[in-house]
């Protein structure tokens, strides 16, 4: 479980990046934390691996303390994926490169090759085993870097920004895995302002505004929202929009997925 | 008058063993807006380096076939050249302002020609009204948000006064609201001051109302051209897996199930109607 | 690193930051001779005190202090050196004299940083790379000294992602031998090195983009003007230059010892 007591944060150049943040995610949750570009949301999840301390406030993983432990430790639970996986790249092959983490957590041979394996078929990279990451496009490194924060089996993941620069199929790829995670047990965190991804994947949201959690709740009573989310600076997502725009003829609000839209649709207007 | 003509274009990198795009046959008349879409890897942004003369210029490889813009044949004229002509905006907001303030990055292109001083001025003055950044000439380019940075490159760009700008995924690292307003001084260039724009982007639900035109590409060909609401209502689009706008999606599926709502609607706000009017409001 | 809290330019509207950089530039030469000219403390503490006042005309006290502090450590290692080598073995009768000798080394020291400082605190990168260029340094050269500062924020803020990322796998670079210690930046310099070229890749394209090379002649938005200030400091400087000139050469400096004891 991951608590964040009252925390607040400033980098050492006196930004205030986090204020009063309070927050519980239990085991085995989906979560997505959204605003603008600046709210704070890789901060505040910088803090759940220990890589930022609080200037204010605890924050408690599984119980104890982020400043009570190192950074390698608290990585063994959280793995933290990176937006551009080009800022961990370094290994000739993508074999080393995902027994990389495995090597420093102090694994041993016959494990780590097992885990390698078992995480080269999960992304679907078994081809690629021997070739260098960087000869890959960019859509194979994303997922050779996710492969290698998997291979060690957080049991909590967190993904920051995974949708940028992803097409359509990527996408849709990226969702079902991501429910996939969270249906084996895992904590799954999203940390994105795709407004549109988050709709179809209905998380838990938690939003954001210049460091302060302004909002928490599902995805349908949020997104549908326009003061929050006009307050967040996020979008309402596309369908939202159209119900929004219907509201004076008694259709529900809390519409986000198109076919559920469809669905409500062809009640009205008959077939 | 096609500003862009291509016929039979084909294009391997060279460590490519196969072309990134082949027998492309393309023309963009002035004043259009097209949006070139498809999966990761189809050859669109390889195709927009056409454009500019990066291909073959900048990125050497074999070119096949014949491209010619605004008048000039690629191949013959350096970018230097071209780009006078077709301006490109890129992907990394960041990696396209160098200067130490913005003003100075606007003028970057104009300094580079050997325009007179006071023309600089009033250009870069024009393009940074043009595209709401007048406020921030002064500012560093790191003090800027990612959508203020994108809005400082089209600026630097539009400084140069071509006939064509080309923007390869302009919002990939912008927010929402930062994609929209780029997406508005887009328009605004083409339907204002009439510029030929060509968009390759993923993200369709905010820019296919404003597009005269919408080719998808796959495995390096051209699949699919022509008016927005043919293309990305046909199940072609929907096999290649584009991700065409939701309120095209749900016509779609409403068709499917019998339910007509008249004009494909390319945005929330034409869907809102459309489904207004059925319902006889 | 404080100390090079002094030589990081700070944006303040003064009249000394808006004073012609190639002006500046003189006169940091001028006093970075005559400092070096005089052994004397009397001369250097001449030259310490007349810089105040420009300190404080543009307005950077604080940066300034700052850099002081910092340098404060050197200043103290140079003062022991010099005391302990001149008693021993340059045969100066009195340890007043050893002492104000070293006391002048030092303050050598701290002018010519003192120096610096105002230069550097003053005088921002870009108008630099004007002054550059209109001084003719070829264009590409000046071209690369403003990338170069514009993009330095930008490397550092990479490098503190590129540890994080790898932090987050586990990666510990506190601890274990020198060796180890070193290997475990590998995982650091490959990914940013792999970015700068990438980034480098990406900056060419956008300069071909804009007509870089279209034009043998380069015009530019900005350009550098001698006013009477400048053209008043740069006299100023070499009236400096000349008394001191004459001053070391013909004018025997009394020490500060001499002076007390007379």
């Amino acid at each position: 479980m991951i608590v964040m007591e009252d925390v607040y944060f400033s980098y050492p150049s006196g930004v205030e990046a986090l204020r009063e943040v309070n927050l519980k995610i239990e085991d085995g949750e989906f979560v997505a934390i959204m605003g603008q570009n600046g709210a704070g949301k890789t901060t505040l999840v910088k803090h759940i691996n220990g890589l930022l301390k609080p200037t204010k406030g605890r924050v408690l993983i599984d119980g104890v303390e982020t400043t009570k432990v190192s950074v390698a430790k608290l990585a063994r639970k959280v793995g933290l994926v990176f937006q551009n996986p080009d800022h961990q790249l370094f290994s000739e092959t993508v074999e080393e490169e995902i027994s990389f983490a495995l090597k420093n957590f102090g694994y041993d041979e016959k494990t780590i090759r097992e885990r390698v394996d078992w995480a080269l078929n999960l992304l679907d990279l078994k081809e690629y085993r021997k070739v260098s990451p960087f000869m890959l496009s960019g859509g194979e490194r994303k997922r050779v870097a996710l492969a290698s924060v998997l291979a060690w089996n957080p049991k909590i993941v967190i993904l920051d920004e995974p949708t940028i620069g992803q097409d359509h199929r990527q996408k849709e790829r990226l969702r079902q895995f991501i429910l996939q995670l969270n249906r084996q047990g895992k904590t799954v965190i999203i940390v994105t302002h795709d407004v549109e991804f988050v709709a179809e994947c209905d998380p838990k949201i938690m939003l954001m505004r210049q460091g302060r959690i302004i909002a928490i709740g599902g995805a349908k009573e949020i997104l549908t929202n326009e003061n929050l989310v006009n307050q967040a600076s996020v979008a309402l997502p596309e369908i939202a929009k159209i119900f929004k725009g219907l509201e004076d003829f008694g259709f529900p609000r809390n519409v986000i997925d198109v076919y559920e839209a469809a669905d409500v649709l062809y009640e009205r207007l008959g077939g | 008058m096609a500003i862009i003509e291509a016929r039979g274009l084909t294009y391997t990198y060279p460590i490519g063993e196969k072309p990134a795009f082949e027998d492309v046959n393309l023309k963009i008349n002035k004043g259009e807006f097209v949006i070139i879409t498809g999966p990761s890897g189809c050859g669109k942004t390889t195709l927009c380096r056409c454009f500019n003369g990066l291909i073959p210029h900048f990125y050497g490889g074999k070119l096949e076939g014949e491209i010619t813009v605004c008048g000039l044949r690629v191949r013959e004229h350096p970018t230097y050249e071209i780009a006078q002509h077709v301006g490109m905006v890129f992907q990394n907001p960041e990696n396209q302002l160098f200067a130490l303030s913005v003003e100075k990055d606007v003028a970057f292109g104009l300094e580079n020609l050997g325009v007179p001083r006071e023309e600089i001025r009033k250009r870069v003055d024009w393009a940074l009204k043009i595209t709401g950044t007048y406020d921030l000439r002064n500012r560093a380019p790191y003090e800027l948000s990612g959508g203020q940075q994108q809005r400082v490159a089209i600026a630097s760009v539009l400084a140069m006064n071509p006939e064509v700008i080309v923007l390869d995924e302009p919002t990939s690292f912008l927010d929402p609201m930062g994609a929209e307003q780029i997406f508005e001084v887009i328009n605004r260039l083409n339907k204002d001051l009439g510029i030929t724009i060509i968009l390759v982007e993923h993200r369709l639900d905010l820019i296919s109302k404003y597009a005269s035109r919408v080719i998808i590409m796959q495995n390096g060909r051209i699949v699919l051209d022509g008016d927005p609401r043919k293309v990305l209502a046909s199940e072609e689009a929907r096999l290649i897996g584009v991700g065409i706008p939701k309120a095209t999606l749900l016509y779609k599926i409403l068709k499917f199930r019998g339910v007509n709502l008249g004009r494909t609607p390319l945005s929330s706000d034409e869907a809102c109607q459309s489904i207004m009017e059925v319902m006889g409001k | 690193m404080s100390m090079f809290d002094g030589f990081k330019f700070r944006s303040v509207s003064s009249s000394i930051h808006q004073m012609d950089p190639r002006a500046k530039f003189v006169y940091v030469c001028v006093l970075f001779s005559v400092t070096v000219m005089f052994n004397n403390l009397i001369p250097l503490l001449i030259l310490f005190l007349i810089q105040v006042p420009l300190v404080l005309m543009a307005k950077v006290q604080k940066e300034w202090v700052r850099s002081m502090k910092g340098s404060a450590m050197f200043a103290v290692i140079i003062f022991a050196m010099n005391l302990l080598s001149l008693y021993f073995y340059s045969g100066y009768e009195t340890f007043g004299s050893v002492l104000e000798r070293s006391l002048a080394m030092t303050l050598r020291f701290i002018v010519l940083i003192q120096t610096f400082s105002i230069f550097f605190l003053t005088t921002s990168p870009d108008m630099l790379g004007l002054a550059l260029e209109q001084s003719r340094i070829p264009y590409e050269l000046c071209f690369a000294f403003t990338t170069a500062v514009r993009f330095v924020p930008v490397l550092a803020e990479e490098a503190q992602t590129i540890m994080d990322a790898q932090k987050a796998r586990g990666l510990e670079l506190e601890g274990g031998n020198f060796l180890k210690r070193i290997r475990n930046y590998i995982p650091i310099l490959i990914p940013l090195i792999v970015n700068a070229i990438r980034r480098s890749l990406e900056l060419a394209e956008t300069m071909e983009s804009r007509a870089w090379g279209a034009n043998k002649n380069r015009t530019n938005l900005y350009v550098l003007k001698m006013e009477r200030k400048d053209v008043l400091l740069i006299l100023i400087s070499l009236l400096i230059l000349a008394v001191s000139i004459y001053v070391s050469m013909y004018v025997q400096i009394p020490s500060i010892i001499q002076i007390l004891t007379s």
